[in-house]
């Protein structure tokens, strides 16, 4: 459960390989899009932030962060009828956040991960909810208790994704 | 320059972050996409939609598999029971197209133009937003099948949404309970007119009807057909909650009639058609006919009947001697085809609210009950229920 302290040296760098970079996001971008249709509790979940923060924590680059952060946010935002740039610009943040952070700290352990994908969940709720009312108008409610729960429902399944993730995960 | 390389990362974010914010202010302004935006959106969805139909087509194949040669449990039983429930319906619809023949010989002598749902496309549903801001699914039918924008989607149930984006092979449906959509709305029994928005959690809400109006809960909410998609009279759903809301106007809660949480199909209007009623001179059915059709037959007479004698006693082959035949005593003995007659007289042109169905699909699309507000309801004449 400790977020150990490291220095830049001691800190493992990973990359993944091509087909990872692009099938990995593109699976769940498809899978929070086709999957609340059919179990609606999925909602609850958002794939394309924990596939974010999992490959920014292991990347540790925040330039390839931010850009793969962006990325997945704007490809999400395709998909819907909202202006672009909403979760791109939410999604940017947290890969930068996550990545910088991933440099500080090791973050390979369980309980680690948990803690910073409720963290970061946080940071991506905030970022959109502000602009979403206030630079697109849209009318949105604040509600505690359902982002706690799905700050915490999404951190477990970050935990498992990131357990994926490892597997195709290759050290520099 | 040190300074450059020491805080590149952060020049670099801030960068991505204006870059994106002024392209999403520049969105925000404009009304239309524009052709960068279109091209991102037409990237993506052609991205993520090839995988939605293949799983889409392994589930509909797998299932089909499933139900129509493992899964036959209970079919025999279920089968008995529909062809109940086909004869209760047909009695229903025999006094329904009464109704309908009436009201459009009022409407004809009044003049009266309806509008009407002439084609539809049946689309299959594969996909959604993934976003809970953006309440819109997408349809496996697209430019290509002929689909255009602001086309109204329904299902047998009510309304759904309207079509937003028309992509090559899909679309994307706008849902009625997303907090962007509009639809013209009227309540069936009070006539009073408002529209019917998404609200923030999911629900949908009738605005703009004044406070001092008495909107009874369960009533139904209809099209009003003022939107200019949606023709008039397609049931959207029902009051659920009335209470009194800001600025002069009451906050009304609706439960949309199609379960917009559970799409699979949906219909495409992509025709509507405006005629003046006309009446309908084909002759319409009796109940009594339907009735008489399900009363024990008379045997089929022979072939040889009117060149020989009939015989006094029946074949070897009959278990057990038949009845006299009771039709006669009743009326309409010729039942069999008179129920053709009824089928086919109840069936496209009568269906309620003078939004029949469709030229190319079966489905029933609008299930408002027919109004006969002008006249008296003709009884049946006899009672429907089977005995």
């Amino acid at each position: 459960m400790a977020i150990t302290y490291t220095s830049g040296e001691q800190v493992e760098v990973y990359r993944f390989s091509i087909p990872a970079t692009i099938l990995i996001p593109l699976i769940a971008v498809f899978l929070q899009a086709w999957a609340p249709l059919r179990f609606p509790f999925f909602s609850i979940f958002d794939l394309p932030l924990l596939v974010t923060i999992g490959f920014a924590t292991a990347r540790r680059s925040p330039l390839a962060g931010l850009f793969t952060g962006g990325l997945i946010g704007i490809l999400q935002d395709a998909l819907t009828h909202q202006p672009i740039g909403l979760y791109g610009i939410s999604k940017t943040v947290v890969g930068f956040g996550a990545s910088s952070l991933g440099i500080k700290l090791d973050v390979e352990n369980a309980g680690a991960r948990f803690l910073l994908t409720i963290f970061f969940y946080a940071v991506h709720e905030v970022v959109y909810f502000m602009i979403a009312r206030g630079l697109v108008g849209l009318h949105m409610e604040w509600s505690w208790p359902h982002e706690l729960l799905s700050g915490m429902a999404n951190a477990a399944l970050g935990v498992l994704i990131f357990m994926l993730l490892d597997r195709v995960k290759q050290r520099t | 320059m040190d300074v450059l390389g020491r805080y590149r990362n952060l020049i670099v974010l801030v960068g991505v972050l204006f870059a994106q914010v002024l392209g999403l202010a520049v969105q925000v302004k404009r009304t239309s996409d524009s052709e960068s935006t279109r091209l991102i959106r037409v990237w993506a969805v052609g991205a993520v939609t090839p995988f939605e139909k293949v799983l889409l087509w392994g589930q509909i194949s797998s299932g089909n598999l499933w139900h129509n040669y493992f899964y036959l449990r209970g079919v025999r039983a279920e089968n008995r029971n529909l062809k109940a429930q086909i004869e209760q319906m047909r009695l229903e619809q025999v006094r329904m197209s009464q109704d309908a023949d009436q009201a459009r010989r009022l409407q004809a002598l009044l003049a009266f133009k309806e509008q009407f749902i002439s084609q539809t496309m049946a689309a299959q549903v594969i996909g959604g937003t993934g976003s809970e801001l953006s309440r819109s699914v997408y349809i496996d039918k697209g430019h290509n099948d002929g689909i255009k924008p602001d086309m109204a989607v329904i299902t047998a149930d009510g309304v759904v949404g309207k079509i937003l984006r028309v992509y090559r092979t899909t679309s994307l449906v706008l849902l009625i309970d997303d907090q962007t959509s509009g639809v013209g709305a009227i309540l069936d029994k009070t006539r009073l007119q408002g529209i019917l928005r998404g609200t923030p959690s999911g629900e949908v809400a009738l605005e703009k009807v004044m406070s001092d109006e008495t909107v009874p809960a369960g009533e139904l909410v209809l099209t009003s057909g003022g939107d200019g998609i949606f023709p008039k009279g397609l049931l959207v759903g029902r009051v659920t909650k009335v209470t009194p809301g800001a600025e002069l106007f009451l906050n009304i809660h609706v439960r949309p009639a199609a379960d917009l949480s559970k799409l699979e199909e949906v219909l495409v209007v992509t025709k509507i058609d405006e005629r003046q009623a006309e009446p309908d001179h084909t002759g319409a059915a009796r109940a009594v006919d339907i009735l008489a059709e399900r009363l024990p037959g008379v045997p089929s007479k022979p072939e040889n009947a009117e060149k020989g004698p009939a015989p006094a006693i029946a074949a070897p082959g009959d278990a057990k001697p038949k009845a006299a035949p009771p039709q006669a005593s009743i009326s309409g003995a010729h039942a069999p085809s008179n129920a053709a007659t009824a089928a086919s007289s109840a069936g496209v042109g009568s269906s309620p609210s003078g939004t029949p169905a469709t030229a190319t699909d079966s489905v029933k699309v609008s299930p408002k009950p027919v109004k006969t507000a002008v006249a008296p309801k003709p009884q049946p004449a006899v009672e429907d229920r089977p005995h």
